[in-house]
């Protein structure tokens, strides 16, 4: 069975998306004063990295990047398959009182990001969480909706959205997978 | 790549990728200790029965921590206290716990394979603690993650393990655990505490001479000498033991400068070891503690996995 | 009920004979042994074509648990699954409940045998009162109730010197002493055979040292005595050693082996099977290999089970506490017989082995098919194949390591005084 895949953003695309959502997320801000950024693993961090070399590029000043495993935070725990490796959670700053922007590559059920939050709040309590993800699907299980969104992508449950990174984690392409 | 494990009743037979998974979790699971709210809900639901057939503080609570960090229920079942004082058999015991329902059991024994024994018996996981002198799988996984954190691999380590090797399951899960991951292992102590056919179980030499186990060694592993167990007929006196096989800052110079010292713990002091040694900068004892309910925490979690689905 | 043994193999080592010939029996006794014998009318045929037939096979070293411990095992039990196993003939040891040290318990047990048993029992008594190894037993009253040898089986004579006097006093009464050889101090508290497999499993060890003292002591003390004696489920290389030297110097020692001492290594004890658990321990591969040396060359004289039947209960528990012993009389002719596909016997070296020998070791008058003699015959099917199903076993006790396993060779028929106690289906 040949697989048909579909490219929905380019690597020029991907870059003019991060741009705009950096922007937004300044303007929704006012500024990355307590902003900080936590990419959930592993596409979201990439990201999240991204997005904060773009922070600093606009603004001039860094804004803080963690990472966030949600594996042990997963609501799909039923025993009946051996449990996923754990990944590295570094938040390397305090969360108290801070602007959390999560970052994720691509938005489906929620699901994941019910997880993040929960994990988040595990480590303090943020003055607020917003989302930002590259790829908002649809097929929402949960009542989530993202705050920056690169595209919007309809798509059919069988449907796989992918994004590719090259050697050094950066963006490069998202394909739908058929 | 899973964990496709019911239980852990030993380190022996399990692979190094399984290894591997097991202490890469454990090291990503190092994080949890150290925030404000010390608990993810992964285990939330699940009951793990501490079921302690020989008295234990340590090793009982650390794995009563990290069930609790993991939001798992615990019960701690002890001899003291059950009914194994009124001639119940381990069988019936555990059919009793069985009837509260528990997702794993972390039992302790005094019978080397009593793990077998239940395992084959339950339907829930069951974790060893440590049986007889078998097996002390948690302490073994803790030992190697304390040497990666340091040496970032245990490919090529050199490790001497000095003791009452016959009568330790910390010296049998260190040998299958460390050799596996590519280690060599030496091993010093009285004859009278080195069991025949040992240096089968691995990359493993024995040496009569504490001097030439530790010589160029990476990590030098005290264990605790324990007369009562003993007995007489294996040591003179605790004082010439100390001479001939404890370890102190003097040979301990034998061993590669900066070499790790361990010991699994509790240290009789001036015996084994000596305090300069045991509080020294090189010994990592306390780290071992603190990694310990990172280790026991990885091995609930992989035990709670299941097998992978048919498909 | 006349009986005519037809076209088997009759094998009797006792008078020389390999051959096709037929066996007659009239009232319990041997009558005639030929080719072409004519039975009388009402006369019943057993058809041994392709079969084995041998004097009636004698396991000297069963334990029928009673009295005391029927649970385990009873006389009843015992003597059917001995008869299943081919033997016509057992003797038993003494550490029943009370010990059978004394002419009550003898009685005890030939009564109940006589009344109930199915093979002829043979009892042995105790060495020492009560088997504590501290004052000597009535050997004489154990003699004239009927025991035909005496033994603490099951534990040591500590005391040397007890042991020395036991010898001295069992030549004056003319009963053989059965010695269990085994150094308790170098036992401790060993659960298995120390070596390579307890390391690993983490099991105490019981060194072969601690049955090659003890060995060497009993023949020591024999030749000091000059006293004929009888070591029991012989299974170290170096007990053998002993032995063969003793043999050639022109002691009065005899020995046997059990038959899972040449079929199993201390390999069977991984996974902490307490079906592998017994007293001695199984051994290595070279003392396996030294059994079977010693079986070919004659230092050992004859092979018994030394059945020891246990209770589920004392088996399903963790290994250290589990008792020692399995049950052997249905396997044991099998795994006998695989020493034939060997090489290592020949059928009549271990018909010798089977029958002859222990009914001269114990002094009894079996073991041959002499014109004359009781009518104890063992008709053997040397191919049938088989396995071992708890099940199916006669035995009250399913304690056996080969539970499961394929066997080849079986009793087709035990006849015992002339009277077919057992027929393979």
């Amino acid at each position: 069975m040949a697989e048909e895949k579909t490219t929905i953003l380019d690597g020029a695309g991907v870059k003019r998306a991060l741009t705009r959502i950096a922007h937004e997320i300044l303007e929704r801000n006012k500024g990355v004063e307590d902003l900080v950024l936590v990419g959930i693993r592993t596409g979201g961090v990439h990201l999240a990295r991204e997005l904060s070399a773009r922070l600093e590029e606009i603004e001039g000043a860094k804004v803080p990047v963690g990472e966030v495993d949600i594996t042990l935070y997963r609501d799909d725990f039923k025993g009946q398959a051996p449990h996923l490796p754990v990944g590295k959670t570094d938040i390397p700053f305090v969360i108290e009182k801070t602007k959390v922007v999560l970052v994720d590559d691509v938005l489906f059920t929620g699901r994941t990001i019910r997880a993040a939050m929960d994990a988040i709040m595990d480590h303090g309590r943020p003055d607020c969480i917003q989302l930002a993800v590259l790829i908002d699907r649809g097929h929402r299980e949960l009542p989530i909706r993202a705050d920056f969104v690169g595209r919007n992508v309809p798509t059919s449950m069988k449907e796989k959205i992918v994004v590719l990174f090259d050697a050094d984690s950066r963006p490069t392409e998202v394909v739908l997978e058929k | 790549m899973g964990f496709k494990h019911k239980d852990i009743i030993g380190l022996q037979g399990l692979s190094r990728e399984e290894i591997q998974l097991l202490l890469d979790t454990a090291e990503n699971m190092k994080e949890i200790s150290g925030r404000d709210i010390k608990k993810v809900p992964t285990l939330r639901g699940k009951t793990v029965v501490n079921l302690f057939f020989e008295a234990s503080t340590r090793t009982r609570t650390s794995f009563e921590i990290a069930a609790k960090r993991l939001s798992a229920d615990t019960i701690n079942i002890s001899a003291s206290t059950s009914s194994v004082t009124k001639g119940e058999t381990l069988s019936d015991t555990a059919r009793n716990i069985l009837a509260m329902k528990p997702d794993i059991i972390v039992m302790r024994h005094a019978a080397s394979g009593a793990h077998h024994y239940l395992a084959q018996r339950v339907s829930c996981s069951v974790i060893n603690a440590g049986d007889g002198a078998h097996e002390h799988p948690s302490q073994g996984l803790l030992d190697m993650l304390t040497m990666r954190q340091k040496f970032g691999t245990l490919d090529g380590l050199t490790v001497a393990i000095v003791g009452d090797i016959t009568h330790s399951r910390v010296a049998r899960s260190d040998i299958f655990g460390l050799t596996t991951m590519g280690a060599s292992v030496r091993l010093a102590g009285p004859p009278t505490m080195m069991p025949p056919g040992i240096e089968r179980l691995g990359n493993v030499t024995v040496c009569t001479d504490m001097r030439e186990a530790i010589k160029g060694a990476d990590v030098v592993m005290m264990l605790r000498i324990q007369l009562e167990r003993q007995g007489k007929t294996l040591l003179p006196t605790l004082r010439e033991y100390s001479r001939y096989y404890g370890l102190n800052p003097e040979n301990l110079k034998l061993a590669k400068p900066g070499a790790m010292v361990m010991h699994p713990g509790p240290i009789n002091r001036g015996v084994e070891l000596s305090s300069y040694v045991a509080d020294g900068d090189q010994s990592a004892i306390l780290t071992q503690v603190e990694n310990g309910v990172a280790v026991r925490m990885s091995m609930l979690y992989h035990v709670s996995g299941g097998e992978l689905p048919t498909e | 009920m006349n009986l005519l043994i037809k076209g088997g193999r009759v094998i009797d080592p006792s008078q020389g004979i390999d051959e096709a010939l037929d066996i007659l029996v009239e009232n319990g006794v041997v009558k005639a042994l030929g080719k072409g014998v004519k039975a009388p009318a009402q006369t019943e045929i057993v058809d041994a074509t392709g079969l084995i037939v041998t004097p009636g096979l004698i396991d000297m070293h069963v334990h029928l648990r009673d009295p005391g411990l029927e649970y385990k095992e009873d006389i009843v039990s015992g003597t059917r699954a001995a008869a299943a196993g081919g033997f016509t003939s057992v003797a038993c040891m003494p550490n029943t409940r009370p010990v059978n040290d004394n002419k009550a318990v003898t009685s005890y047990i030939i009564a109940k045998a006589k009344a109930e048993g199915v093979v002829n029992v043979f009892p042995v008594g105790a060495i020492t009162q009560g088997s504590k190894g501290e004052a000597l037993a009535e050997m004489g009253d154990l003699k004239e109730a009927g025991c035909v040898a005496v033994s603490d089986d099951g534990r040591p004579v500590t005391s040397s010197e007890l042991m020395r006097r036991a010898l001295e006093y069992a030549k004056g009464m003319g009963i053989m002493i059965i010695s269990h050889a085994e150094d308790l101090s170098l036992v401790g508290e060993g659960v298995m055979n120390e070596g390579f497999v307890s390391t690993e499993l983490g099991l105490k060890g019981i060194p072969w040292a601690a049955e090659d003292a003890a060995t060497a002591r009993e023949v020591y003390l024999a030749e000091f005595t000059d006293s004929p004696l009888h070591i029991a489920h012989v299974s170290t290389k170096g007990a053998l050693r002993i032995i063969r030297n003793a043999k050639a110097r022109g002691g009065k020692v005899t020995c046997e082996t059990a038959p899972h001492y040449f079929s199993l290594t201390d390999d069977a004890v991984r996974g902490y099977n307490t079906n592998a658990k017994m007293n001695p321990p199984l051994r290595t591969v070279d003392d396996v290999a030294a059994v079977k040396a010693a079986l070919a060359d004659g230092t050992i004289d004859a092979i018994a089970t030394d059945h020891a039947p246990h209770h589920l209960d004392e088996k399903d528990v963790e290994f250290n506490v589990a008792l020692n012993g399995i049950v052997g009389l249905e396997t044991s002719l099998s795994l006998s017989l695989q020493l034939v596909e060997e090489g290592v016997l020949t059928l009549p070296a271990l018909v010798e082995k089977m029958a002859c020998n222990p009914a001269k070791i114990l002094g009894i008058d079996r073991g041959t098919l002499r014109e004359g003699a009781v009518a104890d015959i063992t008709v053997i099917d040397p191919a049938v194949e088989w396995t071992v199903d708890a099940e199916k076993l006669a035995s009250k006790s399913k304690n056996s390591p080969f539970l499961g396993q394929k066997m080849k060779g079986a009793a087709a028929c035990t006849i015992v005084g002339g009277n077919v106690v057992f027929k393979r289906n």
